[in-house]
């Protein structure tokens, strides 16, 4: 897997993969034109929302090794803030957005607290656990639908202008905090505090005997990682206008595991890319045949067996030896 | 000369003929099911149901071929929007239909009703789009939800049921499930159990069941739980002494794997493969015939969809741009259903008869429910006094 | 809520616990010894279940049903080994996990395309297909018995197996510090395959016990397999010992709460809320004790791995 590293040539490499993945993204509707709008319109519009998750959990697992396996908690509970304060006629993203991220903030810091004492399976169970618990609780909150879920007749308006409401322009919105999630966790990393974490995923001991409080720098990380989960989830909602316990089962979970390591861990635009791939590559290939699931098992094995680094490695590979 | 004007005026009359033919272009429509996980045997049903009344029509519905476009919905409701989108979206459909269950009903409707496609339930039938939230662009060939539990109320009632012990799975459906039963049932509820969904092993409940020695038991559990529910209670020696009723728990879904177990159970339903009338005989029997099984009650509804579109478009004249006409033709409802007597109510949901059905094993060594008694004649679903439509 | 009904139901929880142990136990020896995650664990129990149920069919026989199920599930195990794990020993946790999920989607599709969706049943053999009467109208199958009792036999002989065999000292030994024991000079990779083989067996036998009272279908390894995992971390991994104890403490944890979970509510509560919101307590039963295990002892309750 290749390390991030936040000085020389490789810098430069990466900056360039990830301006072009996003003026592709800002492309895609003037291309979509040309064909069936609206559903390329609303494909990509969700694989840049689980993109943000994406790249969320890839701070926390590429950078801090912290596998968390519960991150579609997060995800579900900025979904059901959404879906909960539109059923009760808060339908305005100046109040919705900033409780959806206090939310995921505080379910992260509490569960960060007792997740982080341990590390390695345990730690992925304990994230699981959590959110299985907050998946049992959903499912019972009948007033909000419970297991059948929640639709969410209106899209949120900003200050009360309906920027979300058409498809198109849903799309930049959710492309715009993709962009933000992305700079935000390149600047977090390329910091001081993203050495700290870089390091004690290397050697927790070293950090602390330098003086670093490793505990304190990973519950941060992992609390602004549950945050941009959360505003992930938050789109969700107003994207699908509907949200259902479903968003946050461990089987989401694991998805976005995948689409983290599928393009390649600890680059941040590798999460992009692996979530672009996976969802699409669900939607292509589910076009062919019932079965589909046959021919995407074996092609998650083949990647991960030959293509160390994910499909950024891949690319990589086929680009040549890198000359550094 | 004569010759030549003459052969350019028979081409052009054929040419606008053609084109006229070839102006009804093909009818799409959408058909989003589960064909994924253990639920998928039920998606298949619905889908050869449908397919089943295609081919007897010769790919055509109101005299227009058809093109059918299958999507599977994987029993996860943002999946399903997805699929329901790229369906009136990008396939530009005019029907969508399905799905099998409620949470995917309530996620697809606004994305397929806010388009200009109308949305045919050939299973799922939520309280709320009944009451509340009726929708002009829905209708629905089942089944209100909560009907089918009232059936096994009522019959509870009426036999002279004391005590019953009533269990369901933890949601939604569940929960309408026994509140439609104790609407009948005005003997001791013994007690209330929500199971966690999915749950496969009864053992606990089971034991609680015979502590509380109930005369007869009412539970909604499809699909899977269902199977092991009836195989374990069987096995605890529970039958002899405690009558069986439920809802959608034994139907011909399940009883291939239930088998014997399930001999004598009661359900309630809208019909049963043995009801007797010309239109069921023909369509068990073509069924059967085709993909070697029992039909079940997901594939006489799909059914029963095709054949609700073929009434309407032949009324239009295969038209499906004016909305207000073809919604109006849909109303009528001018088909024959295997299950006798079709009707819709001002909320698009039936009014039809409902049975209570018994389990049983046929010659050839398969198992079926058969009409034991009418229970409901003419049955209008409770909610339709919330919905606004007239 | 009589003391009957609470025998019936810790002998249910010791039923549910015993299942558990004998998946986990395959779980926790091939990630203690080989230090790999098999998410695919689950996946073996459903298809030692398909493949009895497939037997059954040709032989109408349980007990050849059940010997060659075995067979062809270990066969079928070591050529996945052979096939896909083999490449990921020396692998990142998280590609292991990568790569098994893989294998589960395509086997569970897998098993439907060859048996098709609906679920499949196995009867139980003539023998033990009585009841024994537990209370006034309750006949407990004799078949559960058998469960618990052959589970219990198969701790018991792992037990034997690892602290007085020479294989077993190897595992145990594996299981603390790996690179160690292939420096000891010991053939690392014929001791994973044993191991391997043997809890693809122990999965299996699971499945095939558990086939002629739950349905056999596509995707029932996979609660089984959440629930697994809970058990080797609460138990600590590697350790045969962590795992009989968690899984018992689990499936009574599970089977107490579900039964007796509305009924303690309803001290607190009114009848309504307290039927469906004691259900949701139920199911996230196991994930508290889990997390309050894992918040006094990190590792679980007996860990085997020494420093690494």
């Amino acid at each position: 897997m290749t390390p991030a590293s936040g000085a020389g040539r490789r810098f430069a490499v990466s900056d360039l993969v990830a301006l072009a993945i996003f003026v592709i993204f800002a492309l895609v509707p003037f291309a979509a034109k040309l064909g069936p709008e609206a559903y390329v319109l609303t494909l990509v519009t969700r694989v840049m929302i689980f993109a943000i998750a994406a790249v969320s959990l890839d701070l926390i697992v590429g950078y801090g090794a912290l596998v968390s396996f519960g991150h579609a908690a997060f995800i579900g509970l900025g979904a059901y803030v959404a879906g909960i304060l539109a059923s009760h006629g808060i339908g305005d993203a100046l109040v919705a957005l900033p409780v959806a991220i206090i939310v995921s903030t505080l379910f992260a810091l509490a569960t960060g607290v007792v997740c982080l004492r341990t590390k390695g399976v345990y730690f992925i169970m304990i994230t699981l656990a959590f959110s299985q618990m907050a998946f049992f609780t959903a499912s019972s909150l009948s007033p909000y639908g419970g297991d059948d879920g929640l639709t969410i007749h209106a899209r949120d308006t900003f200050a009360g202008f309906a920027w979300m409401k058409g498809d198109g322009a849903l799309y930049y919105v959710v492309l715009g905090f993709l962009l933000l999630t992305f700079l935000l966790c390149r600047a977090l990393i390329a910091s001081r505090f993203g050495r700290v974490l870089r390091g004690a995923r290397q050697n927790s001991t070293r950090m602390a005997a330098l003086g670093f409080e490793v505990f304190r720098y990973q519950l941060v990380a992992y609390a602004i990682s549950g945050a941009l989960a959360g505003v992930s989830g938050f789109l969700l909602a107003n994207a699908t206008n509907f949200v259902s316990p479903a968003y946050m089962s461990w089987q989401r979970s694991g998805e976005l595991i995948i689409m983290v390591v599928l393009g390649g861990l600890g680059t941040l635009y590798g999460a992009i890319i692996g979530a672009a791939a996976f969802i699409i590559a669900e939607e292509w290939l589910a076009g062919f045949t019932e079965h589909w699931k046959m021919i995407f098992g074996p092609l998650l094995i083949l990647v991960v067996v030959f293509a160390r680094g994910g499909l950024i490695g891949l690319m990589s590979l086929i680009a040549g030896p890198r000359r550094d | 000369m004569m010759k030549l004007v003459s052969t350019l005026a028979i081409a052009a009359v054929l040419g606008v003929a053609a084109s006229a033919a070839g102006a009804q272009e093909k009818l799409k429509i959408g058909l989003l099911t589960t064909l994924s996980g253990p639920p998928a045997a039920l998606g298949n049903q619905q889908r050869n149901g449908f397919q089943l009344a295609l081919k007897q029509m010769g790919g055509k519905l109101g005299g227009r071929e058809v093109e059918l476009i299958i999507q599977d919905d994987e029993l996860k409701p943002d999946v399903a929007v997805i699929k329901a989108k790229a369906l009136v979206e990008r396939d530009k459909v005019d029907f969508v239909v399905g799905p099998i269950f409620s949470n995917i009903l309530q996620a697809i409707l606004k994305p397929v009703t806010d388009s200009s496609a109308f949305l045919i339930s050939p299973n799922a039938g939520t309280s709320n789009f009944a009451g509340k939230e009726c929708n002009a662009n829905l209708f629905v060939t089942s089944y209100q939800n909560d009907q089918n539990h009232e059936v096994l109320g009522k019959y509870a009632q009426d036999s002279g049921i004391k005590k019953a012990f009533i269990m369901a799975p933890n949601y939604q459906a569940g929960k309408d499930s026994l509140a439609g039963f104790k609407r009948y049932f005005k003997g001791e509820v013994v007690d209330e159990v929500y199971v966690p969904l999915n749950q496969l092993d009864y053992a606990a409940e089971l034991s609680k069941i015979a502590a509380a020695k109930p005369d007869a038991i009412f539970v909604f559990l499809p699909g899977g739980m269902g199977v092991n529910f009836v195989k374990q209670f069987r096995q605890a020696g529970l039958a002899d002494s405690i009558k069986f009723l439920s809802a959608f728990t034994v139907d011909e879904s399940t009883l291939p794997a239930q088998q014997d177990a399930a001999v004598g159970f009661f359900g309630g339903a809208n019909w049963a493969p043995n009801l007797d009338n010309a239109a069921n005989k023909k369509f068990v029997a073509d069924y059967e015939k085709e993909y070697n099984a029992v039909p079940a009650s997901y594939a006489f509804q799909a059914y029963d969809a095709a054949q609700l579109i073929d009434s309407a478009l032949k009324a239009t004249k295969g038209d499906t741009a004016n909305k207000d006409a073809l919604r109006a033709a849909m109303m009528k409802a001018d088909f024959v259903s295997p299950r006798g007597g079709f009707k819709f109510n001002t909320n698009h949901y039936p009014i039809q008869d409902f049975y209570l059905v018994k389990v049983a094993k046929r010659a050839d060594g398969k198992f079926q429910t058969e009409i034991a008694q009418k229970v409901f004649s003419d049955y209008k679903d409770p909610h339709v006094a919330d919905c606004a439509m007239k | 809520m009589s003391t009957s009904l609470l025998i019936v139901q810790t002998l249910n929880g010791l039923q549910l616990g015993v299942l558990l142990f004998l998946i986990s136990a395959g779980l926790t020896l091939v990630f203690g010894v080989m230090d790999f995650i098999n998410l695919a664990h689950g996946v073996q129990y459903m298809l030692g279940a398909y493949l009895a149920v497939m037997f059954y069919a040709l032989t109408g026989s349980f007990l050849a049903a059940l010997v060659l199920g075995l067979l062809a599930a270990l066969a079928f195990g070591l050529l996945l080994e052979f096939a896909v794990f083999r490449h990921l020993y020396d692998r990142d946790h998280l590609e292991q996990v990568i790569a098994t999920f893989g294998v589960i989607l395509f086997l569970n599709q897998g098993v439907k395309f060859v048996w098709g969706a609906s679920p499949l049943s196995l009867p139980i053999p003539e023998i033990f297909s009585g009841s024994v009467v537990l209370m006034p109208g309750l006949l407990y199958p004799i078949w559960r018995l058998v469960i618990i009792g052959s589970g219990l036999l198969v701790a018991l002989g792992l037990y034997f197996l690892v602290g007085n065999t020479r294989v077993g000292m190897l595992v145990r030994a594996g299981a603390t510090n790996a690179a160690m024991v292939s420096a000891l000079g010991v053939n690392i990779r014929r001791l994973f395959m044993i191991v391997f083989g043997f809890g693809t067996m122990l999965a299996a036998f699971a499945g095939i016990m558990i086939a002629p009272i739950l349905s056999v279908e596509p995707g029932m390894g996979d609660t089984i397999l959440i629930l697994a995992f809970v058990v080797i971390v609460i138990g600590g991994i590697g350790s045969i010992r962590g795992a009989f104890v968690a899984a018992l403490l689990i499936g009574l944890v599970d089977t107490l709460g579900r039964s007796f979970a509305v009924d303690i509510l309803r001290l607190f509560m009114s009848p309504s809320p307290a039927r469906t919101v004691g259900p949701a307590i139920a199911s996230m039963l196991i994930y508290l004790l889990m997390a309050v295990v894992l918040y006094i002892r990190p590792t679980g309750l007996f860990p085997a791995k020494g420093q690494s």
